[in-house]
């Protein structure tokens, strides 16, 4: 069976690569957005930097010691977590709404970042052991949540309805226990939960740091080659097995590698609510489904990178990222859902 | 790859798909049981039979979507269970009853997705991939719905693009659980007509469920009656059908008289009403 | 003819999925008396035990000087009143979300009406340095009113209207600017924070007769309405299409059951605070136990709310006696994990 061109596979062809183009094209705008606004919080501060000063700096090109000072020490690890977090928080709130199936389904409202949240705020109020406790309970409690949510999920497979629903049951839980510990604290001690519960990109410790941006370095490019994949599991069990892809297994790997992707990032920046809620759907409603995973990274991307910047330089007082997270994202998405679907794409 | 290609259609394209044994299940039920079933290579097999008499289930367990609890489904004398998914995947392809289609994705995208098992880790998207969801789009008439969201589609659309993606799959064997449902009668015509054409031209093994027992006697080459997990006969339909079986299958009356069109075992069914020695037509003109 | 009739009915009731209108009719009346004799408890557990005559005579004949007839007329009915009343809209604002959206995620917290009534009260409390508890009921009742306007507004934008997935990004886009709002306020201000820390565990104490007398009439308006929707979500349940085709309005449906929840979350979240769990969790609990009829699906939640609110409470106040422990907090440690058992036991109608 030879192939023979035909108008139709010639339009067919026609078609799939105006499409790429179009994908391409955004993702790389995408890409240079993120790139720009990288650099672009590391100029500004008490003191300015020019874009060269900057990028000779961070990528070690020039050798200025007080350049460097404020960018490698001061500035670097506060964009580099909010780069990283980003990321994954991006394509972790996708993966988990594709495979799902549900646009509410991310990682903040189906317990995990709940997990996060008590194990952190237990370990602030209860033991006082800095930072670092902070982070690895953050991470522990995000990865045992989820793990209860798989096991008691569990009954001769997963299903996406009973995952979101002892989801939700377990958030609950976290929700109480983390409200009833707060309002027993101290306010101070309270006031330092519910600061860390916001989250902030400027109070991730280097080990955490580097962690996260080994785990995107690795995890992140494992998710697109897996997203083919994903892109048969969302068509249901049943046509994903048809296709040749081991459901379950496929399934623990998505899971798992989001989980992961969100674990770390709430140990390095706390639960930045809503970014890997909002991510996604402005990534799908951007350049369609199934490009969507490295689209919905560096969206992720943009709104933690924007919300810090406005956090830290455009409010009278400076506030912690997670404040802004909400604000920066959900008006694009708005603005997406009342104008994208004019043309019937809004879902 | 290409070797193996073109072993493939060395061999007359005819794979064969058995289940010895097989019993099937979900929860503490067993719907299925200590079956021996084999889909004939080459013609078009229709499984028959009241709700929930176990069609479905034997569909899904010869595409191994479900565990055998006892007994194997044997693809070319080998368990599916024992071979590579994917290479399953290229020869057996499925249209499942209930497929989900994903938020914010368009129609010839969904159709690519049939293409999942012929790629791999780096042999992306090729002139051949192009080439079969072209053919797939024409073939379903789905070809001007191309650019649309699906979600934006009739119901009867987006059968017909489901079952465009079962094609650009491209398997020898293709099974279909009621594939005609959501369809006006003249897509249902077409879309068995279309299946028709598949396996008389191209060679493919087609088994389906179908509710509609006249379009299932005239299409089916092989006909497969189940009831309570068990198959009832089997054969060619004007061989095997008969008033009696139909009765024992589905528990109706009837009776079956050739198909003024095509010859095949056609059942009329009969009903408490409208029965002609009884009701005159001048008392009831509604009665037909 | 009857004859006829009388056998297609007969053939129609066992379907499988659907329980028997006998069964869930007896299953009501259970729960009704079940609810009662919470509310009774309710009434009588506390500090100072109380029985059923000193309930009777602080209505009847009312004696100021008794400190257990004032406790009674002033404290315990009015608590158990608002107990009533606020599980009641939350559950069932909750059942008429998830029927809209067809979401089994969607509650009044992810619709924006928490954020909403958050943000009205923290914002208050910031522009006019502290603000009286019954003005607060107001502008948290506003919030919620708008943040549900705006979500609305959002997803009915183009020609298919609100559809569900629509509906469902916008309640959490909107929540996710009001929730920067209201964490921005809360993290320059302390007052904000206090006051804030202890309205989002959700708490019935203090504040009962003039916040049941602020908020009574809308939560009744509101549970009336949606009491009367099962046959609208039953059509909505179908898909739009469908439900079209059978003759429904489903804009008109979709903007009722809108304003409805705005009432019911806006009034009971003013009143007591987020309690999330109610609305999220109760619809799935009545959907447990009477599969997929809104008809019955509304009802159910209507007494299971309540029953489990007020019991809630109760366990708040007899587990730490004589302190207490907010609803909120015991709800998710105690209904969570009871839920998740539930989940793993049944096999749940899908919304």
């Amino acid at each position: 069976m030879s192939i023979v061109e035909t108008p139709l596979r010639r339009a067919v062809r026609a078609q799939r690569r105006a499409h790429r183009a179009r994908t391409t094209t955004i993702t790389l705008v995408l890409v240079a957005v993120t790139f720009a606004l990288f650099v672009g919080t590391m100029m500004i501060g008490s003191y300015v930097l020019s874009p060269w000063e900057v990028i000779g700096s961070a990528f070690r090109l020039t050798d200025d010691p007080s350049v460097d000072f404020i960018v490698l020490d001061l500035r670097l690890p506060t964009a580099a977590t909010a780069l990283g977090s980003g990321l994954a928080l991006g394509v972790a709130g996708l993966v988990f709404q594709r495979l799902l199936a549900n646009p509410l389904a991310s990682p903040d409202f189906v317990g995990i970042s709940g997990g996060a949240s008590l194990f952190a705020v237990s370990a602030i109020l209860f033991t006082g052991w800095g930072a670092v406790t902070t982070s690895a309970m953050a991470l522990l409690g995000a990865l045992l949540a989820s793990i209860a949510i798989y096991l008691l999920a569990w009954r001769g497979g997963i299903t996406g309805y009973r995952f979101i629903l002892v989801g939700i049951g377990l958030s609950q839980l976290f929700t109480a226990l983390t409200g009833y510990v707060i309002a027993r604290a101290d306010l101070n001690d309270a006031r330092e939960a519910m600061t860390w519960l916001v989250g902030s990109v400027g109070s991730a410790g280097p080990f955490e740091l580097r962690t996260l941006l080994v785990a995107v370095a690795v995890l992140l490019p494992v998710a697109f080659v897996l997203s083919r994949r994903l892109g048969a599991l969302e068509l249901g069990d049943d046509a994903a097995s048809a296709l040749g892809v081991r459901v379950e297994r496929s399934r623990l790997g998505l899971l798992a590698l989001s989980v992961v992707l969100v674990a770390l990032a709430t140990a390095a920046a706390g639960p930045l609510s809503f970014v890997a809620l909002i991510a996604g759907p402005i990534a799908v409603r951007l350049v369609g489904n199934a490009a969507s995973l490295p689209a919905a990274a560096f969206v992720g991307a943009i709104i933690v990178l924007t919300a810090d910047l406005v956090a830290q330089h455009a409010l009278p007082v400076a506030l912690p990222t997670g404040v802004v997270t909400g604000a920066v994202g959900a008006p694009y998405l708005i603005w997406l859902l009342a104008t994208v679907n004019r043309e019937g794409r809004g879902g | 790859m290409t070797d193996r290609t073109s072993d493939r259609l060395q061999d007359d394209r005819t794979h064969d798909l058995r289940a010895e044994d097989l019993t099937l299940g979900y929860a503490d039920t067993d719907v299925v049981s200590h079956l021996d079933v084999q889909v004939p290579p080459g013609q078009v097999t229709v499984i028959v039979g009241a709700n929930a008499c176990g069609k479905s289930t034997l569909l899904r367990g010869l595409a191994r979507l479900l565990k055998p609890r006892t007994g194997t489904v044997l693809l070319d004398g080998t368990s599916v269970h024992d071979q590579r998914p994917t290479d399953v995947a290229r020869v057996v392809g499925l249209l499942p009853q209930t497929p989900v289609a994903p938020d914010g994705i368009t129609v010839a995208d969904l159709v690519g997705r049939g293409r999942y098992p012929h790629q791999g880790w780096f042999r992306r998207w090729s002139a051949e991939d192009d080439a079969a969801v072209a053919q797939a789009l024409e073939a379903t008439g789905t070809a001007e719905l191309a650019d649309r969201q699906i979600t934006a589609l009739s119901g009867g659309q987006r059968q017909r693009v489901w079952v465009a993606m079962a094609l650009a799959q491209d398997t020898d064997l293709l099974l279909l659980d009621e594939p005609t449902t959501y369809l006006d009668i003249n897509h249902q015509v077409e879309l068995l007509d279309l299946l028709t054409d598949l396996n008389r031209e191209h060679g493919k093994t087609i088994a389906m469920v179908l509710h509609d027992l006249n379009l299932a006697f005239r299409y089916a080459d092989h006909i497969i009656a189940m009831k309570h997990g068990a198959i009832v006969t089997q054969g060619r339909p004007a061989d095997v059908i008969d008033a009696d079986v139909v009765e024992d299958v589905f528990g109706l009356a009837c009776q079956v008289v050739p198909d003024p069109v095509s010859g095949t075992p056609l059942v009329v069914p009969r009903s408490r009403h409208h029965v002609r020695a009884l009701t005159s037509e001048a008392e009831s003109p509604a009665a037909v | 003819m009857t004859a006829t009739v009388q056998r297609l009915q007969h053939v129609e009731a066992p379907t499988p999925r659907h329980r028997s209108t006998v069964g869930l009719g007896l299953g009501a009346l259970v729960l009704l008396g079940v609810l009662a004799v919470v509310m009774f408890v309710s009434i009588t557990i506390g500090a100072r035990g109380v029985g059923l005559h000193t309930i009777w005579t602080a209505f009847t004949d009312y004696d100021p000087s008794s400190a257990e007839q004032t406790v009674i007329r002033e404290l315990r009915v009015p608590r158990t009143l608002l107990g009533l009343l606020v599980g009641a809209g939350l559950g069932l604002a909750g059942a008429l979300l998830q029927g809209v959206t067809r979401n089994p995620l969607a509650d009044p917290g992810i619709m924006g009406i928490n954020m909403g009534a958050a943000a009205g009260i923290v914002v208050a409390v910031m522009l006019f340095d502290g603000i009286s508890q019954s003005t607060s009921v107001w502008v948290g009742f506003a919030g919620a009113g708008v943040a549900t306007v705006v979500v609305y507004g959002v997803a009915s934008f183009g020609r298919e209207g609100a559809t569900p997935v629509k509906l469902a990004l916008a309640g959490a886009a909107v929540s996710a600017s009001l929730y920067s709002v209201t964490t921005g306020v809360t993290m320059s201000d302390l007052q904000a924070l206090n006051e804030l820390r202890f309205w989002q565990v959700g708490s019935l104490s203090g504040r009962y007769l003039p916040v049941l007398s602020q908020t009574w009439p809308f939560l009744v308006a509101g549970i009336a309405v949606a009491l009367l929707m099962g046959r609208s979500l039953n059509g909505l349940a179908l898909g739009d299409d469908l439900a079209v085709a059978l003759g429904q309005r489903v804009r008109l449906t979709r903007v009722v059951v809108f304003v409805t929840v705005a009432l019911l979350g806006g009034a009971a979240t003013a009143a007591c605070g987020p309690i999330v769990f109610v609305g999220l969790v109760v619809p799935h609990i009545a959907r447990a136990l009477c599969g997929p009829d809104y008809r019955w699906i509304l009802p159910y939640t209507f007494l299971l709310s309540p029953i489990i609110l007020l019991c809630a409470d109760v366990l708040g106040r007899v587990l730490v006696s004589p302190s207490e422990l907010q609803v909120g907090v015991v709800l998710g440690v105690v209904g969570a994990p009871a839920f998740i058992l539930l989940v793993r036991r049944k096999d749940l109608a899908q919304l």
